[in-house]
């Protein structure tokens, strides 16, 4: 396995199979910070998670071409604006959701599940109605082109340093929120004890909308840094959903830290593997890995106690 | 309020209704194209079966029957490629002998995980034992250690998703994404003719009804009653002395065979098996045909998978576009108004206005005895 390289050689490669598994990580992330949130926040499966990501993307893709008819001045810095209108549409999507599907099954998690899926069927469908089955890709700006060179045999790519700032960022802001400002306590105190927070004064319902609005525009954000890194179509946010499941469940359902260090040890284990062996079977044992080690213990890396 | 005898009225005449329905009016009036798509369709109502008794009954939602499905339908289709692959079929390849796909990736003789399925017989075992011992590994590993609810959904919709990776992935063992394809005959019986046909359905519809009346059976013995108590108090059933994990392993495992039965009959309906019937998507579908009939009701889970498939048929044939959107409203309706299905639709608005009605004929033939001194019929 390891005969053709020399020692230099495999250092890069590694150095760069590491930078690779470093922009998964940032997907992942981005994607598991909603989700935990509303999973691990509000314990509603949201099966259409990964569609909101899409709606991000789509919103990225039309605000590209927008700029770039419009206001070709401003497209070195469209991303900025893309990503807050990404992050407005899917957040506003979410909150819809949550009013007129999610509030009612809050007694039912596995029913959310279900009935989010049939969400997620009407969403896809939608965007091959509206997009068109085939996949799009932005245009990136110049300046996130082209790549950097560490060293001889190292190249980064600027896209993928972005999305790693930026996957860092949102991490920071939503720390932030749920853990400094009052909004966030609220949050907390809801999920803690719902009954208790409603008794001192919370409108429970509304952090419950604002919760999941939040998660579903992060959701968005991460559909927009999904743009740079990759073509978008009416499925792709299919084919993440279950690997994000098992990242927020990995690390821990309601701990937000342990999501992050599931992110990262998952994606670094794949981006690895799959310059071993064929990308298929670097996934089959990632997946196995996480499962058998989920079954070691259930409830996952960082487990959060709390009373019941 | 345990019902002594096997079926109470109600289930009586579901159970006439359907074997009436499969059984006479079907094959009487469809042709045989049809008579086949509602063969496939049934493959479908094994797998609700089991769904019932493990999600409507037990309360564990499994979103990996396609997995069960799959190993059931790949069991059967492996044993038919290999017949299929006889030395005379294949003499333009250039190892003559083995299923083309192995060919096609430069293998040149059958691997040893294929070699029992030359056997009839032990294809039959693998297809019922198989999926179970698959069950059973996940069921103990998983209930032993009280993981339930939602992560077990998750980790069972993962397990789907690894193993289409891998059968995908794996093109010379397994066909990767066509699949195995080409099935020929059974044991010599060619399949593909209309007549064999017509005989498969009727084998698969006495399946199906030896599967309704297993479940039926572990519904109203102990065991289905506990199922119940878990589902509703866990901790109690716990508490009462009984061990949960082996309950809950033991209704997994049991829908793990009745999805599995199903998928071999899928392949010999259809004529192939394909990793599209294993993942997540096909694994939800199976959960919608349940929660549509109603998760808890046997007969229910069977008009499910038909009628959810006949309008998936009907409505994708004319309009494509609208499908989705259809099968998503449907399936979001259902959660949202009727966690009971259509099985709880029937019972709640139509069977107490038949009950009413024929109790109105009753007591006005009863009024009747009574002047004429004869029936009124």
């Amino acid at each position: 396995m390891f005969g053709d390289y020399s020692i230099s050689d495999l250092g890069a490669i590694l150095a760069m199979q590491g930078f690779a598994g470093l922009i998964l990580f940032s997907v992942y992330v981005l994607m598991a910070l909603g989700l935990a949130i509303i999973f691990g926040q509000m314990g509603v499966i949201n099966m259409a998670h990964g569609e909101f990501m899409i709606l991000g993307a789509y919103v990225t893709w039309m605000t590209s071409n927008v700029v770039q008819h419009v206001a070709p001045g401003l497209f070195p810095g469209y991303f900025f604006i893309a990503m807050i209108l990404a992050f407005i549409a899917s957040g506003a999507l979410g909150m819809l959701v949550e009013w007129a599907l999610i509030r009612h099954l809050y007694k039912r998690p596995l029913d959310t599940l279900l009935a989010t899926w049939g969400l997620s069927l009407i969403l896809q469908q939608a965007y091959r109605s509206i997009f068109g089955a085939r996949e799009v890709g932005v245009e990136l700006p110049e300046w996130m082109m082209g790549s950097w060179q560490a060293t001889d045999s190292i190249q980064i790519p600027i896209n993928g340093m972005f999305v790693m700032a930026l996957t860092i960022l949102i991490t920071i802001v939503v720390f932030y929120i749920l853990f400094w400002s009052s909004w966030g306590k609220q949050v907390r105190a809801v999920v803690q004890n719902r009954v208790m927070a409603g008794a001192v004064g919370i409108n429970t319902e509304k952090v419950d909308r604002y919760t999941f609005g939040l998660g579903c525009g992060i959701a968005g954000i991460a559909g927009s840094a999904f743009t740079m890194i990759g073509s978008t179509g009416p499925t792709a946010g299919q084919l993440y959903i279950v690997d994000t499941f098992l990242v927020v469940v990995f690390g821990g359902a309601a701990s937000l830290f342990g999501t992050i260090a599931s992110a990262f040890s998952i994606s670094q284990t794949q981006s690895t593997l799959e310059f071993f062996l064929s990308g298929s079977m670097a996934k089959v044992i990632t997946l196995l890995t996480i499962v058998a080690i989920l079954m070691v213990r259930p409830q996952g890396l960082f487990a959060l106690k709390v009373r019941k | 309020m345990i019902n002594s005898r096997f079926f109470n009225r109600s289930e009586l005449l579901g159970f006439l209704a359907l074997a009436v329905l499969l059984f006479l009016i079907l094959p009487l009036s469809l042709d045989i194209f049809r008579l086949n798509l509602v063969a496939k369709y049934l493959t479908y109502a094994f797998v609700g079966i089991g769904l019932v008794l493990c999600w409507g009954y037990g309360g564990i939602l499994s979103l990996g029957q396609g997995v069960f499905f799959g190993l059931g339908g790949y069991c059967m289709a492996m044993y038919l490629k290999l017949e299929a692959s006889s030395v005379a079929n294949t003499k333009i390849q250039s190892t003559p002998g083995i299923p083309d796909f192995m060919d096609w990736n430069q293998l040149t003789s059958v691997p040893l995980f294929w070699k029992p399925f030359h056997s009839f017989p032990i294809t039959v075992l693998a297809i019922l034992l198989v999926p179970a011992f698959f069950a059973l590994i996940i069921g103990a590993a998983m209930f032993k250690r009280r993981v339930g609810g939602v992560y077990f959904a998750i980790i069972t919709q993962a397990i789907a998703a690894i193993l289409t990776i891998l059968i995908v992935g794996q093109q010379g063992y397994t066909g990767g994404i066509n699949g195995i394809t080409d099935l020929r005959t059974l044991h010599g019986w060619d399949i593909r003719t209309d007549h064999a046909k017509f005989i498969l359905y009727f084998v698969e519809v006495v399946l199906l009804f030896g599967c309704i009346v297993a479940a039926q059976f572990i519904r109203l013995t102990k065991l289905g009653r506990i199922l119940v108590a878990m589902r509703e108090q866990e901790d109690r059933v716990r508490f009462a002395g009984y061990s949960v994990a082996n309950f809950k392993i033991f209704a997994f495992c049991a829908a793990a065979v009745f999805a599995a039965i199903g998928g071999a009959m899928f392949t010999l309906e259809v004529g192939f098996m394909s990793p599209s019937f294993v993942g997540i998507v096909p694994s939800i579908e199976m959960v919608i045909y349940t929660a549509v009939g109603g998760r808890m009701s046997i007969f229910g889970a069977v008009w499910g998978a038909l009628l959810v498939n006949f309008a998936k048929t009907s409505l994708s044939e004319s309009f494509p576009q609208l499908w989705l959107f259809g099968l998503g409203a449907l399936f979001i309706a259902v959660v949202l108004a009727f966690p009971n299905g259509l099985s709880g639709i029937w019972a709640d608005h139509v069977q107490p206005r038949i009950d009413r009605l024929l109790a109105l004929r009753k007591s006005k033939s009863a009024a009747g005895m009574i002047a004429d001194g004869a029936p009124a019929e």
